[in-house]
């Protein structure tokens, strides 16, 4: 176990690489609980949210969810996060849990000037997040809710395993997938007839390291490692969360700025050319020049290659590249690839998120 | 996993078996647990110098990076290259099939500090606590 933001978190249960394959290939039981939520409220709540988050809350319909930032006016993210709209002005955000109090804070702060009901509300829910394609069959053994209704980056509040809660068509782990979130009390429960339905389906509980190796692989962003207070959403791929034209919002005259003067470093994938593994914090050199940083990198257990993501200069950012890691004192060879590196085969009729 | 009492173990958590003025070194099991699933193993060369208590390698798992020191001053004589294409092989068999390299070495007393099986075991239980 690690202290993972003041939780006491399981990094691995059967080993990672199992964990990691058994979500691509049949189902993963990740215990997120440590995840913070935010409620905000009332006739102000949409104007709020609107000033504070990069994405347009108002394309939102109830029942639907968004993946957005809670910004900076230097155009970087306080964090990101999913932002899920329960009805008219009221709206729910799920965010990263060593961020929760800062996010609050931010939320709070900027709500002086609008007046909407905001409420740390994390210690009322628990959330476990069933990913991989067998996610719906398995699930369909715990509710009579119609999860072919819920589509992806939509949610229903749905009774699982006897318990209520909101059932979201999301994750973090680049498969289809559910979130759930409900009361703490019941989490064990919960968790325990989850892991039971899907035993014949070949679901296995999964920790910390392979949803950060399946999050690596679908090149989704991790706070603290791609995105902080300095990078931009432009500079880390998220400008399909940046809707300069809804409006006045934090951040969006830099965002604006780098749209048409151009970002000061550009998120990239590579590949390893051997059995090294670049790592975060490891240096980038480019034709012999440092010249960025790797944010994450690890061993890729699907792909079975060693991948990262890195920034470097926006001018030397095109797939193909030769770049090197420096690893201990030595370089080693590595290849720029696009992103992401893992892309599921998608069944008629799912949206892509990029589409949302 | 029980310590084989034929190897002497360091609190680092490697371990040598001497033969004669021959040491092989590996890993512990209790490392390999740490570690969890180990995807890339990276050794000197015969003919390298390896020096007690300074690193030789690295062990690297999905999830960290991991020195390896000697437990020995000496040079070394073979490099377990079973390691290169199968590294998964430091999970399954720590204590024999997965040794990393084995040295000449240059002053057997150098073994006398380290722990036996019964103290490495107790050692890795009070680390626990």
């Amino acid at each position: 176990m690690v202290e993972f933001g003041g939780w006491e978190m399981p990094v691995e249960y059967s080993g990672i690489i199992e964990e990691h394959v058994a979500v691509r290939t049949r189902a993963g039981l990740f215990d997120v609980s440590h995840m913070g939520e935010i409620e905000v409220r009332g006739p102000q709540a949409l104007p709020l949210l609107q000033f504070v988050t990069s994405n347009d809350v108002a394309r939102l319909q109830t029942g639907q969810a968004q993946y957005s930032a809670l910004m900076y006016a230097q155009g970087s993210a306080v964090d990101d996060c999913l932002v899920h709209r329960l009805g008219d002005g009221h709206y729910l955000l799920c965010v990263n849990a060593a961020n929760t109090d800062k996010d609050y804070d931010w939320v709070t702060r900027h709500n002086t000037q609008f007046g909407a009901e905001v409420r740390n509300v994390s210690a009322d829910y628990a959330q476990l997040a069933l990913q991989g394609p067998r996610s719906a069959n398995i699930l369909a053994k715990v509710t009579r809710s119609d999860l072919a209704a819920i589509k992806y980056y939509w949610f229903a509040w749905a009774v699982c395993c006897g318990i209520e809660g909101l059932l979201a068509r999301t994750g973090y782990t680049g498969e289809d997938g559910f979130e759930f979130y409900f009361p703490p009390a019941e989490s064990e429960r919960v968790w325990n007839a989850l892991l039971e339905a899907g035993r014949p389906e070949g679901l296995i509980p999964a920790g910390l390291g392979a949803r950060n190796t399946l999050r690596l692989e679908a090149a989704y962003p991790l706070y603290g490692h791609e995105l902080d207070e300095e990078t931009t959403l432009l500079e880390a791929n998220l400008g399909w969360i940046c809707k300069l034209e809804k409006g006045e919002f934090l951040g969006r005259d830099v965002l604006r700025k780098q749209r048409s003067e151009g970002t000061r470093k550009k998120l990239v994938g590579f590949e390893m050319a051997d059995r090294n593994i670049g790592r975060d914090g490891y240096p980038v050199a480019i034709e012999g020049q440092v010249c960025g940083r790797v944010t994450s990198g690890s061993m890729a257990p699907f792909l079975k290659k060693n991948i990262g993501l890195a920034y470097v200069p926006p001018g030397l950012a095109e797939p193909g590249r030769e770049i090197q890691i420096e690893i201990r004192g030595r370089l080693a060879a590595a290849r720029l690839v696009s992103l992401p590196f893992y892309k599921r085969k998608k069944e008629s009729g799912v949206r892509s998120k990029e589409s949302e | 996993m029980a310590y084989p009492p034929e190897l002497l173990y360091t609190k680092e958590h490697e371990w040598i078996r001497v033969d004669e003025s021959i040491g092989t070194i590996g890993i512990t099991d209790h490392a390999q647990k740490e570690l969890g699933d180990i995807v890339f193993v990276e050794l000197p060369k015969p003919g390298d110098r390896v020096t007690a208590k300074e690193t030789f390698g690295t062990v690297e798992s999905v999830k960290a990076v991991s020195d390896v020191y000697s437990p020995v001053t000496g040079d070394v004589t073979a490099v377990n290259s079973k390691l290169q294409d199968n590294p998964e092989l430091l999970n399954s068999d720590p204590h024999d099939a997965a040794w990393l390299i084995r040295v000449r070495l240059k002053d057997r007393r150098e073994t006398e500090s380290l722990m036996t099986a019964d103290q490495y075991e107790k050692y890795i239980l009070e680390a626990a606590h």
